[in-house]
């Protein structure tokens, strides 16, 4: 159906045949089922040396999709003065298949921008209010970028995946209004910065409200349909339909064109969209989930000076104890190195620790820090340097090795296996089948 | 803003499941081989088709089928606020290509191999629909140009605000940001074609959405086929037989 341009991989008429033939006794050509997906892998972090949150690469069978999400303060539009904006953009690399070429972009990286923009918007599964600084003045402007590099079919569902990972990652950085007219935007850097004499604050994620997810069919001769088509299905399909629903069965968007069908068959395909959008929202969010625990856990041991132990044995106690800690250490702080301290900023951090504690269970505070015999020292001094000026209330170390310990035990049962080196930022992978 | 109001009527007068009014009319391209007018309401849109004719680029050339193409375009003066839309923008070339691949359901592209058939819709005034609009005025276009094809291809959209499903939006409504439901039906095989939606319904009100707009490409499809039946008599037995037989045409 697409395959129109100059460059195209045709496929033989038997290759054809047999595709539709196979199916009619419900088989296909990489033996999955009709109503299989193939296996979703969502990776994070890829580009530390720009920035690590908001950027995710997913891998849906031989589809490789990468999405990067930044943010930029700018004019509302008119009619809508206080909200935010969110656009997608979609990039079809030419290596990715051969019929992708070189320029602007074809018609079906406008579609697949289209369906994507549909879904998160129309739907609002992203909180634009929340995205106001000053209405009518400034705003922040969400991008998505949706970078195709393999294109082994189904790119709408993968892309999709991989837009709402970097979205639920990203987190932008936090500002506030101050100046003589309290109209002048502060930012607040993510980390102490030479530059900026402003506060340090944690930037802040989006507000999702549910997490719409696409799941692709094809029609294949007049009665076959299958899932999450390859690129062999796609060439030979009449007709293909996207549905994006969210976790709660409703509707975001449908797109469907080509090859008619009857309206029960429809109706049968959102059922099965239903329950598919449930086992890909849940591996979405272990993804997420397990992505945000290992960020949380760098960011203690980043900002850890070596301090004494202390030794938690009761859950009560624990964020008690901590907050005691906190409170002398932040008037310590504050004495020591002016009001560059932030109440904000403790809050975070006993949010962070709540967070690690309530995963883990229980927590040790050791006295040394344990890493510093695996990790490189120069580059420790160098991130000690670098957060100098942050006063950090925390001494919190060594919750990576246990939450580590614990984690693999649990790997068959979870299927999540967060690779956690504690040095290296960019190799934070998730897999999830 | 409330747009249905306690009587049952709309901001237009009309009740919930009331259509607007269909015009169409046929030949008001006179250099193209089919030409229509279609109007919904206060939106029109022509369609001119050319074509079979020989594929101009002949990399894009199929010997087993006939090639489509299809382009949308708004006129500058369709909208209310004057806006100058930069042609090729995203939404243009989606609705392009939405409309192609719904011809291409309906044309029997087999028995054309080797040839090209364009299809060019303009939108003279907009006010919601305008993608319904441009399928039934291609659909009508295709039939003048005596191409063969399977069957008609109707679309009609609905809409649900304020609790009630609506039928046939027009710009007001299809601004308020309700969902919007667009549907393209072969009638004679009573197949989906086209399906498009915006924004948030559950799935049981989808589904009732849905059959709404079906039932409005049903009324959509009886009006074309009687102005078939009428144009047939002035033109003569052999005019627009690929939408009015009633074996439902070749099939693949």
């Amino acid at each position: 159906m697409e395959q129109r341009l100059v460059n195209t991989w045709r496929m033989t008429v038997n290759e054809k045949k047999f595709i539709e033939s196979a199916l009619e006794s419900e088989l296909r050509i990489d033996g999955r089922r009709p109503f299989d997906y193939r296996r979703v892998t969502i990776k994070f972090g890829r580009f530390a040396i720009l920035r690590e949150d908001g950027s995710s690469e997913v891998q849906l069978g031989q589809t490789h999709v990468m999405s990067f999400v930044t943010s930029q303060l700018v004019q509302p539009y008119r009619d809508r003065p206080n909200e935010g904006t969110l656009s997608v953009f979609t990039e079809f690399s030419p290596m990715a298949d051969p019929s992708f070429e070189v320029g602007c972009p074809s018609e079906s990286a406008v579609e697949l921008g289209r369906i994507i923009d549909r879904g998160l918007r129309e739907s609002r599964a992203v909180d634009t209010e929340s995205l106001c600084v000053v209405a009518g003045k400034w705003v922040w402007s969400i991008r998505i970028d949706l970078h195709i590099l393999d294109n082994g079919g189904n790119l709408v569902d993968a892309a999709n995946i991989a837009a709402l990972a970097a979205l639920l990652t990203f987190r932008r950085p936090e500002c506030t209004l101050g100046g003589d007219d309290g109209q002048e935007v502060i930012m607040h850097p993510p980390e102490a910065h030479w530059v900026s004499n402003h506060h340090v604050r944690e930037p802040l994620s989006l507000t999702i409200h549910h997490l719409p997810i696409a799941v692709t069919f094809a029609f294949i001769g007049d009665e076959n349909m299958v899932i999450d088509p390859t690129h062999h299905e796609e060439a030979v399909m009449g007709g293909r339909m996207s549905v994006t629903l969210n976790s709660n069965g409703e509707v975001c968007a449908v797109q469907k064109a080509g090859q008619g069908v009857m309206q029960s068959v429809v109706m049968q395909c959102l059922r099965i969209v239903s329950v598919k959008a449930g086992d890909v929202t849940s591996k979405i969010k272990t993804a997420v989930e397990s992505y945000n625990t290992e960020r949380a856990l760098k960011m203690v041991k980043r900002h850890a000076p070596p301090s004494k132990a202390v030794d938690v044995s009761e859950p009560g106690q624990k964020a008690k104890q901590i907050l005691e800690g906190q409170k002398l250490k932040s008037e310590e702080c504050s004495v020591s190195q002016s009001d560059d301290m932030d109440v904000d900023q403790v809050h975070t951090y006993i949010h962070a620790l709540k967070e690690l504690t309530h995963l883990r269970g229980d927590v040790f505070l050791v006295s040394k820090d344990p890493y510093s015999e695996g990790v490189n020292t120069d580059e420790l001094k160098a991130t000690l340097a670098s957060c100098g000026s942050v006063a950090v209330p925390m001494k919190l170390v060594n919750l990576g090795d246990s939450i580590r310990d614990e984690t693999k035990s649990d790997e068959p049962l979870s299927d999540v296996n967060p690779v956690s080196s504690s040095t290296d930022s960019a190799g934070k992978e998730t897999r999830c089948c | 803003m409330e747009y249905v109001n306690p009587e049952g009527l709309r901001l237009d007068g009309r009740r919930p499941m009331e259509m607007r009014q269909l015009r169409a009319e046929i030949g008001v391209v006179s250099r193209a081989d089919g030409s229509a007018a279609f109007e919904m309401g206060n939106t029109k849109v022509i369609a001119a088709v050319y074509g079979p004719r020989e594929v101009q680029n002949r990399s894009q050339q199929m010997n087993d089928q006939a090639l489509v193409r299809c382009e949308y375009s708004m006129a500058n003066f369709s909208t209310g606020d004057r806006r100058r839309k930069t042609k090729g923008d995203r939404r243009s070339t989606e609705i392009s290509l939405v409309i192609r691949q719904t011809m291409e359901a309906c044309i029997c592209q087999h028995l054309m191999p080797r040839s090209q058939i364009d299809i060019y819709v303009q939108v003279l005034q907009a006010d919601g629909g305008t993608r319904s609009a441009c399928i039934n005025a291609a659909t009508l276009a295709l039939a003048d140009a005596g191409i063969p094809m399977r069957d008609l291809v109707t679309s009609c959209s609905a809409g649900y605000l304020n609790s009630t499903p609506l039928l046939d939006l027009n710009y007001l409504e299809d601004s308020a940001g309700g969902a919007d439901v667009t549907v393209g039906i072969l009638p004679k095989m009573d197949k989906v074609t086209l399906l498009q939606m915006d924004a948030k319904l559950p799935m049981d009100i989808f589904e009732n959405v849905m059959q709404l707009a079906v039932e409005g490409c049903k009324a959509v499809e009886s009006y074309i086929r009687e102005f078939a039946i009428l144009l047939k008599k002035k033109m003569g037995p052999g005019y627009a037989t690929a939408i009015l037989s009633k074996n439902g045409g070749s099939k693949s």
